[in-house]
């Protein structure tokens, strides 16, 4: 997984709150075999509206999902987080998210960082008068920059080590491979093996 | 303070403990189907990751498989492709798989126990619910999630937190025509669909030390629908001698050895449980459910519940759903109830004891002209011993259907699927709205009531059946 210290891209204001889960990529989507290649599903119902804020050239590319309150409610779908980073996303900015999402995105390596409401409005703001405009969320600093904005951004202290480390849950245990080989060379001899 | 069963097998495979953290457990078996592994595949793709022990990893294909035709492609794009996808995935990966049409194949926690994989004291998941099933042989087994297979698939182990204990103590002598099936519905009934949330169910008592291997996966197979993460049982000498000799038991001194071991495989006399509950063995009778979740069952003796007669609002409400859906009155009596299919099979109920159960239930008659009978054996193998029994026989002079192995109408991902408003007698695991089919009304019953029912075309043991003459 890419560490994440420091990243600018453009911000998309998504002034929408209770984004859920099946919002961010419908159950369609969740028959495929692959891990990517979701971003096609990614707000699949609102995509067909052509105000909907990614059919703006000037958002098009944007990196930055500044969001309305309770992001990422509902099913618990891992997917929702696989669109979202598939898209070209690194960070989502929200006043509040679900925590199956947040525990989700944390280790996918996508960024949940918590504003104030407040901070997301002035944000929204300035975004909407200047489309394209660039947002720099700093992990290591815990705060986010846009324009004159100067936002706090709260993301827990394990989140931010996992992330600023570029640790998965496979990443993490893999850590501990020394430990896993001893305890495999203490196996008893008649377990059983599959492949002979 | 002694240990239980679970924290036995627990302890004896944490290869990392730390303050504050998870365990790390280590895996000893991991079963693979094509449904939950494609996206974990990728995901080792994606980071460069191996297979960390592909000698510890098995797949098999059996959610999506068809019953007829075998030989031919699948129809449904969406189940081609995901069992495709496991075939080129084990390849890539070095992992063993047992493919349609291999003598092998079959639902996954039927071919584990019988290729001897499944044996006491190991850690067995897989992505699936019912690995519960492994529990049976005193094994640690529980389900898992997608990245939770990418995780073992890449380093053996699952970070986790221990499971809090539950012993379920079933005491006393069951009554002829009441078996294993009859005992879990009573016990999901009795501490509801979440009542195991959280916990590992040890079931013990005397009812349990005459039972044989193949009822006791049916009791921990299901283990899952009261909500727990795994159900166990004690190994004992009927556990052993179900293991000798199958193709990956131990052999001479290594034999002797893992004897040694999984004789070390109790709860303790001074062991403490989370919780306890107990089940009177002579009072149940055959057990069917009459809702939409396993918890909603009664005996078949009594009549469809009302609605207003439970005393909390939630159950009350669900109850009422629960009627409407299966389009039934309140105070109908259960022997009344007409279904149009009757499904044997899956890997509650489709293994080769069912089958010879409900066989000699079903020998000598004719099916009610009103039912389709399906017979789907649990695994290939389970098919092809059915066939030397000569039980395929047996069933298609009844008149039932005689497939090949595989989930099939459990949950309809293949083409055995309920029509809308159509109603089973089915003794698989789960009665959820559309699960066999979209509208599909489910009665979860034993084998011996799924044969008797389909005689008589309405819910029935086979003590309402006329003998024969
Ligand atoms: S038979 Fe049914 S419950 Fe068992 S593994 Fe297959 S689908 Fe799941």
């Amino acid at each position: 997984m890419e560490k994440f210290i420091r990243h600018t891209g453009v911000g998309v204001p998504l002034r929408r709150s209770n984004v859920d889960t099946d919002q961010i990529i419908p159950a369609v989507y969740l028959k495929r075999v692959t891990r990517t290649g979701f971003e096609d599903g990614l707000f699949a119902a609102w995509r067909g509206d052509e105000t909907f804020v990614l059919n703006n050239p000037a958002f098009a590319s944007g990196s930055v999902l500044v969001a309305g309150p309770d992001f990422g409610t509902g099913s618990s779908r891992e997917h929702a987080v696989w669109a979202l980073k598939d898209y070209g996303f690194k960070a989502v900015l929200s006043s509040r998210f679900a925590d199956i999402f947040r525990g989700n995105s944390g280790k996918q390596g996508l960024l949940t960082g918590q504003l104030s409401q407040d901070d997301i409005e002035l944000i929204w703001k300035a975004l909407e008068n200047a489309p394209g405009t660039e947002v720099t969320v700093d992990l290591d600093q815990r705060v986010v920059t846009c324009g004159e904005i100067v936002a706090p951004m709260q993301v827990d202290d394990y989140t931010r080590w996992r992330l600023m480390e570029g640790l998965d849950d496979i990443g993490l245990t893999l850590r501990h491979t020394d430990a896993i080989d001893d305890f495999e060379a203490g196996r008893p001899s008649h377990k059983p093996r599959t492949l002979v | 303070m002694g240990k239980t069963l679970a924290e036995k097998v627990w302890d004896a495979h944490v290869v990392r403990r730390a303050e504050g953290e998870p365990d790390l457990l280590y895996i000893d078996l991991h079963l693979v189907h094509e449904v939950t592994s494609p996206q974990a595949f990728d995901g080792l793709r994606l980071a460069g990751r191996p297979v960390r022990r592909p000698d510890l990893t098995l797949a098999t294909e059996d959610h999506n498989t068809p019953t007829l035709d075998i030989d031919k492609p699948i129809a449904d794009l969406t189940s081609r492709t995901q069992i495709e996808t496991l075939r080129r995935n084990c390849q890539e990966f070095g992992v063993r798989i047992h493919s349609l049409g291999d003598v092998e194949q079959g639902i996954v926690h039927v071919v584990g126990p019988q290729l001897g994989l499944t044996q006491p004291g190991l850690t067995v998941v897989c992505g699936d619910s019912h690995t519960s099933t492994h529990g049976a042989f005193g094994a640690l087994a529980f389900g898992i999630g997608t990245s939770e297979v990418e995780h073992v698939l890449a380093t053996q182990t699952l970070p986790l937190r221990p499971f809090k204990t539950m012993a379920i103590n079933v005491e006393g002598t069951l009554k002829p025509g009441v078996t294993a099936k009859d005992i879990i519905l009573a016990v999901i009934a009795k501490i509801g669909t979440g009542g195991g949330q959280g916990y590992v169910l040890e079931y013990r008592g005397s009812a349990l030390a005459g039972l044989s291997m193949e009822s006791r996966m049916t009791i921990c197979n299901m283990s899952i629908e009261a909500g727990a993460r795994a159900g166990m049982i004690a190994p004992d000498e009927t556990t052993f001698a179900y293991i000798d000799g199958r193709p990956h038991a131990p052999k001479g001194k290594e034999w002797d050895a893992a004897l040694e071991y999984w004789r070390t495989l109790y709860t303790d006399d001074d062991a403490v449980f989370d919780a306890e509950v107990t089940i009177d063995a002579d009072e149940l009778e055959p057990f069917v459910t009459w809702g939409t979740n396993p918890g909603q069952g009664l005996p078949l003796s009594a009549s469809v519940p009302d609605p207003e007669s439970f005393a909390d609002e939630s159950e009350k409400a669900a109850a009422r759903r629960a009627l409407e859906y299966m389009a039934l009155e309140a105070g109908t009596p259960l022997r009344d109830i007409a279904v149009d299919t009757v499904f044997i099979g899956s890997c509650t109920n489709g293994r080769i004891e069912d089958l010879r159960a409900a066989a000699a239930v079903v020998k000598g008659r004719k099916k009610a002209d009103s039912v389709r009978v399906l017979v789907v054996p649990g695994s290939a193998k389970v098919r092809l011993q059915a066939e030397q029994e000569g039980l395929d026989k047996v069933f298609t002079e009844f008149g039932a259907e005689w497939r090949h192995a595989g989930c099939s109408m459990c949950l309809g991902m293949n083409p055995d699927q309920l029509a809308p408003g159509e109603r089973s007698a089915s003794t698989s695991n789960r009665n959820f709205e559309g699960r066999q089919g979209k509208g599909g009304r489910t009665h979860l019953v034993s084998p011996l009531v799924a044969a008797a029912t389909s005689v008589r075309g309405t819910l029935s043991s086979p003590a309402d059946l006329e003998p024969v003459g």
